[in-house]
């Protein structure tokens, strides 16, 4: 483009006032990026689940437990291809301000269900044979420093006094975004160690052979247990994790509500900017449509001006997020894994264009309808 | 040959007929150019002279395609801009006309180079072609040792020279000139209009000229002065030939 060292220029006629505007757009789409990894990050388990899974709960609450004795029953439940369980533990790793989560599961049976917690055979077969084992998750490992053969020492706040784990692996999720920051142990430890709560679970989750059936399963399930002492409520697993999130309140229309705001505001602030310098330009815009700049071209001028503000601004806002995220990540686990994905910066690039292309466009087709007779006069 | 009474025998590269133009400020009606008749040869040198709110910059407007008269028609070496739509009119302006202002109007964030250059990025020419001709014109005003300035590191004799580069560098058809020298000293109102008085005699460009200023017009071919948006009569200058 010929005139693009024309549009350079113009971008830095007024440096501090260019700065500014891009300084907002980074702000935002660092803003953007933080909030889209928020959102990720609630969703994360939602996103991971699997169409095949099935979670069962107590149909009164998820913190009231289930009987053990419900496996036997559920794996004849028509559809049943395998059934796992897991209890929420809340244990407390040196200070509480360390969280992360912990799960007594199924050593027989999670990992038929769970193929996505990917552990190596070595670690599967080491989890099999010790009582006190646990298996870390990959950002966990790296959060604190496990490796394997260390003790793992847990404080129980459900469940009190001191519980000591052996480290016997690391699972890594099946795609980068999963979330690893969490600990397995085994439910038969759980259950010899506990002084109440014996013979239950938290809950349990079934796959299903074919998730075509998954509707029929659920309402079979739920059925099969109606009118008894732990009635169940069973949903996809997409939904399991969602209404978990859910219990945080609704984030995502929260983090929508202030990404829309920001925007908005953005697209304010950007096209009084864009104005601002019309107004200030149109003498010059003038002379450039008398020595022979055609409309379409002058609008295209301001246009290129307004994107390409926006473009460095959201490319900065976005390289700041993708660095600083990952960070923010490890210092705050109870956000869960957050991570600005590809897709993420990909959407943020092309929202900040197009927020900087809608912010230009008015101040673009008035310079675009200037009538250099006028303009000229106020020179 | 410049001739005012209409009557000229067509081969006139300005031809302009019955020109009226009329601005409507409020309920008040003001006839600014009535019935205008213009003969214009190629080579020739004009200026327009007369009192303000003559109507001399608007009848330089409606000659350069930045404004549309109220009726009659302009004939440009056989085009009738009069009849052209605004994207026809703008890139014939690109071909035809070069402008130079009374306040030079260039563009203050780009170098002398840059703003002769700018009437270029229309064109086809290729990087290398563009250079050549803005050093060419940069050269004939004088300023090849100036092309890497801004505009606010010259004087005003020296932005007025970048603007004339520019108003001739795409070798347009004629120039039109509003003032040239309304802003500068006499010294630097006399370069300039050596320079734009070369261009007349060694290049053979056009010029059409308004002026307010007695010693600039005396360089021009033709003088003709403009009164209430008439012209009034045509004289012959004493230099310029």
């Amino acid at each position: 483009m010929k005139s693009f060292r024309l549009v350079w220029a113009n971008l830095r006629r007024k440096k501090v006032r260019t700065t500014l505007a891009i300084g907002s757009f980074a702000v935002a789409l660092f803003l953007f990026g933080l909030l889209a990894a928020i959102r990720m990050g609630f969703r994360g388990g939602a996103d991971a689940a699997g169409a095949n899974r099935l979670a069962v709960i107590n149909r009164v609450s998820l913190i009231l437990p289930l009987p053990l004795s419900y496996r036997d029953r559920l794996m004849k439940v028509p559809g049943v291809a395998a059934v796992t369980y897991a209890s929420w533990f809340g244990g407390v790793y040196q200070d509480e301000r360390n969280f992360f989560p912990q799960f007594a599961v199924d050593k027989d049976t999670w990992f038929d269900v769970y193929a996505d917690n990917v552990v190596s055979p070595e670690g599967r077969d080491a989890f099999m044979k010790d009582r006190q084992a646990c298996l870390v998750g990959r950002a966990l490992a790296k959060r604190f420093g496990f490796k394997v053969g260390d003790r793992l020492p847990l404080r129980g706040t459900i469940w009190t006094g001191n519980w000591e784990f052996n480290v016997v692996g690391v699972y890594d999720g099946n795609r980068p975004e999963a979330d690893t920051s969490g600990m397995f142990f085994r439910a038969d430890y759980l259950e010899e160690r506990r002084a109440y709560g014996k013979g239950t679970v938290g809950y349990y989750v079934v796959k299903v052979g074919n998730p075509d059936d998954a509707v029929r399963v659920t309402k079979a399930i739920d059925a099969l247990f109606e009118n008894s002492p732990f009635e169940t409520r069973t949903q996809t697993e997409k939904a399991f994790a969602a209404s978990f999130a859910k219990q945080m309140g609704n984030v995502e229309l929260l983090i929508m509500t202030i990404g829309s705001v920001v925007f908005f505001t953005l697209l304010l602030v950007t096209g009084n900017t864009m104005a601002i310098a019309v107004r200030e330009r149109s003498g010059e815009l003038a002379v450039l449509k008398t020595v022979g700049f055609s409309d379409r071209r002058v609008l295209g001028l301001i246009l290129a001006e307004a994107v390409l503000i926006a473009g460095q601004g959201g490319f900065i806002g976005l390289a700041l997020a993708k660095l600083v995220i990952p960070r923010l990540s490890r210092a705050l686990p109870m956000l869960g894994v957050l991570y600005v994905s590809p897709l993420t910066f990909a959407a943020g690039f092309v929202l900040a264009i197009a927020v900087g292309a809608a912010a230009g466009l008015l101040p673009a087709i008035g310079a675009m309808r200037l009538r250099v007779v006028d303009a000229l006069r106020r020179i | 040959m410049v001739r005012i009474d209409g009557k000229g025998n067509g081969t006139a590269l300005v031809r302009v007929r019955n020109l009226d133009k009329k601005y409507v400020r409020g309920t008040e009606e003001i006839h600014v150019l009535q019935g205008l008749n213009l003969d214009v040869d190629a080579g020739d040198f004009v200026a327009f002279m007369g009192p303000s709110g003559s109507g001399k910059t608007t009848l330089l407007n409606l000659l350069g395609g930045l404004d549309l008269p109220t009726s009659g028609s302009i004939t440009v070496a056989g085009d009738e801009i009069t009849k052209l739509s605004a994207g026809s009119l703008t890139s014939w302006r690109a071909r035809h006309v070069g402008f130079i202002f009374q306040l030079y109007n260039l563009i203050p964030v780009l170098t002398a180079f840059q703003n002769v250059e700018l009437p270029l990025l229309l064109t086809k020419l290729s990087k290398a072609e563009r250079r050549k001709h803005v050093e060419t014109a940069l050269a004939v005003v004088g300023l090849t040792d100036r092309m890497g300035h801004f505009p606010r590191q010259l004087s005003g004799g020296q932005e007025q020279r970048v603007a004339i580069a520019r108003a001739f560098v795409a070798d347009p058809t004629f120039l039109l000139c509003d003032e040239p020298t309304g802003d500068l000293d006499r010294k630097s109102a006399d370069e300039i209009m050596e320079i734009i008085d070369r261009l007349v005699r060694e290049h053979g460009k056009t010029v059409l000229m308004v002026s307010h200023d007695p010693r600039a017009a005396e360089r021009a071919r033709f003088v003709l002065h403009l009164d209430k948006g008439v012209l009034m009569e045509a004289a012959k200058a004493g230099a310029g030939t």
